[in-house]
């Protein structure tokens, strides 16, 4: 053994490692989809956590459904847009079991809308991570709540006319005009740095239901190059040039209280 | 509180539900079966259970599937149109084998109607109001004492078979006032799940779903619950049955219609004709056989029903060329009235009748 090599050995630590939260298989996902580095996250917060076997996901339909084969933890289903519901319910009848639903952009702002408000209202104690990628995934790219003004989807072809469809929806601005809510926050896959930021807010969001403290609406910018018609680099640069000034990033509220 | 009350219908139910264990009881307003809603928001919370007044009937019934998800007995109530928004959620609930205990206090329609009883959601009750193939235990009291009762046993059959059961009732059952026996002693054993979500602690992580885009997967899910329904039907079927031994013509009526049936059957009988009952308690899975059976003994079958003649097609079904089977309904929220009952029997009775709605 060359003393180099040893020199090695003697330093090793751990600096990565698959986290337990998260099933190892190849992932369905197109290529650069963000939901995939989104698992990762919330499944490395889980672990840092220890809370993998008290957490209950709530997956509803679109591209979010699939959560039960990569999630190392309990994950039901819900019906289109009932995810908050169904969490209320899983939540209210478990109280000490920590639950998180995981959304598009269709379902927690379309036709979800009065279950997420109502939802955040009630302050429910639970962590809601919204993934707006701009359009409809799992159907083949239509136009979402959050689709970019000018934005060509295909029930958009000449671009997001707001004389018609109206302008895209803030959801963060939203759901910060209600009193209940205790943390909201909009971060972004767009780099490595923005990775670490949605790292951060999955972990105030879940440490804070731990603590009890109530809703929590994480949303994270993501890119589906596929549905916006980009190559995977294309689709970041999307996401910076586009998709940020539209929805700004940041902190809403923190532990109860408007930044915005 | 002493065992012996009066009580209406929807208070009835809930204290039913209440003592059935009902852990999580998630409603929204409707006539006519608010009074339930506001007899659980008294209620549970004062017992350390579950309360919500939902966002929507569609959300307080997601509700239940997340209660029931979390293994806990989850009860959402409402009428008619409320009970048509629900109906996805049947469908996910009876997809994901998941128990859960649906009212329905049925009112006037189609559309917004009125808010008399009615009985026009026998098709969206036992044929699937939601889509797919499925069905849910479909139970109709008749009495209060019967709301308080079968909504004990609406409990228990949902975690036996893990299946949605519906309580299908009408708004007379839910605001008429009766004297009744509640149910005492211990409350009724919950069966151990295995299934539920809990938290993977210790074990392997519990998946509810029913998105199976696997090739054939879908169709051996399929297999399976119509086999869990072949099961049902061959165990549950439950009925009630009188008069019928010497009888020569029968009715069918279920809920209200049987309530006014008895009377006007009473009445006929001192008038000489011999009539019998048979009330149809499970209206899915359908007493089917034993009308069949006692069809081939009558000249023939009246059915009464508040609507334009729905069960009448499961008996007309049962029944096939063995009897005429004739029709007495009435519609939009207005109750049968005896003396047509009545005239009906008697044609029944002394003139051989060809069959098909009077």
């Amino acid at each position: 053994m060359s003393p180099r090599s040893k020199t090695i050995s003697t330093t090793r630590r751990s600096i990565y490692r698959h986290p337990i939260s998260l099933v190892n298989r190849p992932t369905h996902f197109c290529p650069g989809c963000g939901h995939g580095t989104t698992y990762k996250l919330i499944a490395e917060v889980l672990d840092a956590l220890d809370i993998r076997e008290r957490t209950i996901g709530v997956a509803p339909v679109g591209c979010a459904v699939m959560a039960y084969y990569y999630f190392n933890c309990d994950i039901s289903e819900a019906a289109h847009g009932r995810t908050p519901a169904v969490a209320t319910g899983i939540k209210r009848c478990l109280p000490d079991r920590i639950v998180f639903s995981y959304q598009g952009d269709g379902d927690l702002a379309a036709i979800g809308m009065a279950e997420t408000i109502h939802a955040a209202n009630r302050g429910e104690n639970i962590t809601v991570v919204f993934v707006n990628n701009s359009v409809y995934g799992m159907t083949g790219g239509q136009m979402a709540p959050t689709t970019l003004t000018g934005q060509k989807t295909i029930t958009t072809p000449s671009g997001r006319d707001t004389s018609l469809a109206g302008p895209p929806i803030d959801v963060c601005k939203l759901i910060n005009a209600l009193d209940s809510p205790w943390h909201i926050e909009r971060v972004a896959l767009d780099s490595p740095a923005g990775v670490r930021r949605t790292r951060k807010a999955l972990m105030t969001a879940f440490k804070g239901q731990m603590e009890g403290k109530g809703y929590s609406l994480v949303e994270i910018l993501s890119p589906c190059p596929v549905h916006i018609h980009k190559t995977p680099v294309e689709a970041l640069s999307f996401l910076k040039e586009r998709m940020i000034p539209a929805f700004p990033l940041g902190i809403f509220r923190k532990e109860g209280k408007r930044l915005t | 509180m002493r065992n012996r009350v009066l009580m209406n219908g929807n208070d009835a139910l809930g204290e039913g539900a209440i003592r059935a264990g009902c852990d999580a009881y998630f409603g929204y307003p409707i006539t006519p079966q608010n009074e339930l809603t506001a007899y659980m928001a008294r209620n549970m919370p004062a017992q350390g259970r579950v309360f919500i007044q939902a966002e929507s009937e569609i959300a307080a019934v997601n509700m239940v599937f997340g209660a029931a998800v979390a293994g806990k007995r989850g009860m959402t109530s409402s009428s008619s149109p409320g009970i048509s928004l629900k109906q996805e959620c049947l469908s996910y609930l009876a997809a994901a084998e998941l128990p859960a205990v649906i009212v329905n206090v049925q009112r006037g329609g189609p559309g917004l109607g009125n808010i008399a009883p009615a009985q026009g959601d026998y098709f969206q009750a036992t044929k699937g109001g939601g889509h797919g193939d499925y069905h849910m235990i479909v139970l109709a009291p008749y009495s209060v004492q019967e709301m308080h009762d079968f909504t004990i046993d609406a409990f228990q059959l949902a975690d036996h078979y893990r299946t949605p059961v519906m309580i299908l009732t009408d708004g007379r059952l839910g605001q008429m006032m009766e004297p009744l026996s509640l149910h005492t002693g211990k409350p009724p054993k919950v069966p151990p799940k295995p299934w539920a979500l809990t938290g993977a602690l210790g074990r392997k992580p519990n998946h509810i779903r029913s998105l199976l885009l696997e090739d054939g997967a879908l169709e051996q899910r399929n297999l399976i619950l119509q086999a869990k329904y072949r099961k049902i039907m061959a165990e549950l079927v439950r009925f009630d049955e009188r008069m019928t031994r010497d009888a020569d013509a029968l009715v069918v009526a279920y809920g209200t219609s049987a309530r006014i049936v008895e009377g006007a059957v009473d009445k006929a009988r001192d008038m000489g004709l011999k009539i019998g009952i048979l009330r149809p308690i499970t209206l899915w899975p359908f007493p089917k056989a034993r009308i069949r059976e006692l069809a081939t003994r009558v000249k023939g079958i009246l059915v009464v029903e508040m609507s334009s003649g729905q069960m009448l097609e499961d008996v007309q079904l049962a029944v096939g060329d063995r009897a005429p089977v004739i029709f007495e309904g009435r519609l939009g929220g207005a109750v049968p009235d005896e003396s047509a009952i009545i005239q009906s029997l008697e044609t029944l009775v002394r003139h051989r009748h060809r069959g098909g709605r009077s």
